[in-house]
């Protein structure tokens, strides 16, 4: 019976181990094109908040990543890309997270032009309420693009806010914490690049890209 | 080749994963929201179930019972990775459209199924052929569910075949703007394939009481289906 079980398990581990070269075999010949897409998906991904600015070459190389503590929105690691053309800065593209949304992290991508007015905002990811808050999301509403054009003194700081509590921007009917976190984050993130203009566009790109 | 021929018609219709056995429900009724969808998860399953059987098939000689399932699993999980991979990097869009359940190909029952109870006891070119047509019976039954979804859910007829064929953006054909949510949801999944089930007990019904009325001889014969 043991010299049974032994036969089992050797032909359980054979298997094991062609298993393995296949699965390793087919990573070696797709690791290359799935890195290429994964890029090519978060460069499509990251345009929209640029509304079409000119630039010139490539976002995901000039990301800089700021780890926490940061002012920024969010207590995780927030994502920079900057974004040039003839070497002068045309925006950056922050990546952030409000940590006060309704239903966990919101994760927001906020363009900032290198006037300080914002060049749009989408909502990488959330999980806010289906039919209320969620209309914070550009495929359900059209609510983030009233942020196009806005800087820090467009409105000024103190109009910042949902038109309920006194401010400049539409509300959401039924989601008052959603979108006063996503106003915050935006906010938040603009006087960030008001106060760090500069080393934004002069820090070397985190090298994490081989 | 009629051996080819039967195992079709076994797969498409007589046996269907989907129809009849009713396994892989998981994956039918989560993804088939469109026609693209069901048409790419098909492929997955197609490509995968082939190759399970014929690696189960093919090494059915040296595997013990007591370990054949772990062994089965393991190769469908293996093949499943690859696909995944490979999914990836050909087909990015969709693979980003079907999310985890190209992953969950694993644990499509209809896989194992056919592995335990086709392939470990018959030929290579058997369960060559029986993966083909088991495939083939699930990814259309999927396409056709996707299809029907599509059609009432959204108005649209083939939308987004991009994200397989690659190109440009295919809008597909629009009939109207916008359609009734309740078919793209949850629901509506159980709704057509509830549908599509009816009409083949329906058609098989019907095929019977005409073989019956042909032949008095077989009257108590019923057809293979239920």
């Amino acid at each position: 019976m043991s010299g049974g079980v032994i036969k089992g398990g050797v032909t359980l581990a054979a298997i094991a181990a062609i298993c393995t070269l296949l699965v390793a075999a087919t990573y070696q010949l797709t690791a290359e094109r799935i890195a290429a897409n994964e890029q090519a998906w978060l460069e499509r991904s990251l345009e929209p908040a640029l509304s079409g600015l000119f630039f010139e070459g490539s976002i995901t190389e000039s990301k800089l990543e700021i780890p926490p503590p940061h002012d920024l929105p969010g207590n995780d690691t927030a994502i920079i890309y900057r974004v040039f053309a003839e070497g002068a800065p045309v925006a950056a593209l922050f990546v952030v997270t409000a940590r006060d949304g309704y239903a966990g992290p919101i994760r927001i991508l906020v363009g900032v032009g290198s006037d300080g007015a914002v060049t749009g905002v989408r909502i990488v990811e959330h999980r806010e309420t289906p039919g209320l808050g969620d209309r914070i999301d550009q495929a359900r509403s059209d609510w983030v693009y009233q942020f196009d054009g806005r800087s820090l003194g467009n409105p000024v700081g103190a109009r910042w806010l949902l038109q309920v509590d006194g401010g400049d921007f539409d509300q959401l009917t039924g989601a008052s914490v959603t979108p006063r976190a996503v106003i915050k984050a935006i906010r938040d993130t603009l006087i960030y690049f008001d106060a760090h203009r500069d080393e934004i566009f002069t820090l070397p790109a985190s090298g994490e890209q081989s | 080749m009629g051996g080819f021929l039967d195992h079709m018609r076994t797969g498409l219709w007589r046996e269907n994963p989907g129809l009849v056995q009713l396994l892989g429900l998981c994956p039918l009724l989560a993804v088939t929201s469109t026609f693209v969808n069901g048409l790419g998860l098909g492929i997955a399953t197609l490509v995968v179930l082939t190759f399970s059987n014929v690696l189960v098939s093919a090494t059915r000689r040296w595997i013990r019972q007591e370990i054949r399932i772990p062994i089965y699993v393991l190769i469908i999980a293996s093949l499943v990775t690859c696909m995944e991979l490979v999914f990836k990097a050909w087909f990015p869009a969709l693979d980003r459209s079907l999310g985890i359940f190209i992953p969950l190909i694993v644990t499509n029952c209809a896989i194992v199924a056919r592995a335990e109870i086709f392939a470990s006891r018959n030929p290579v070119a058997a369960s060559f052929f029986d993966g083909i047509g088991m495939g083939a019976g699930f990814a259309l039954l999927l396409m056709a569910v996707g299809f029907i979804r599509e059609l009432i859910g959204k108005g649209t007829i083939f939308a987004d075949l991009d994200m397989l064929l690659g190109g440009e953006p295919v809008p597909g054909l629009v009939l109207v703007d916008g359609g009734w949510l309740l078919a793209i949801l949850p629901p509506g999944a159980f709704f057509s394939l509830a549908l599509a089930v009816a009409l083949k007990n329906h058609f098989d019904r019907k095929r019977d009481a005409a073989r019956r009325a042909t032949m008095p001889g077989s009257a108590r014969r019923t057809g293979g289906t239920t």
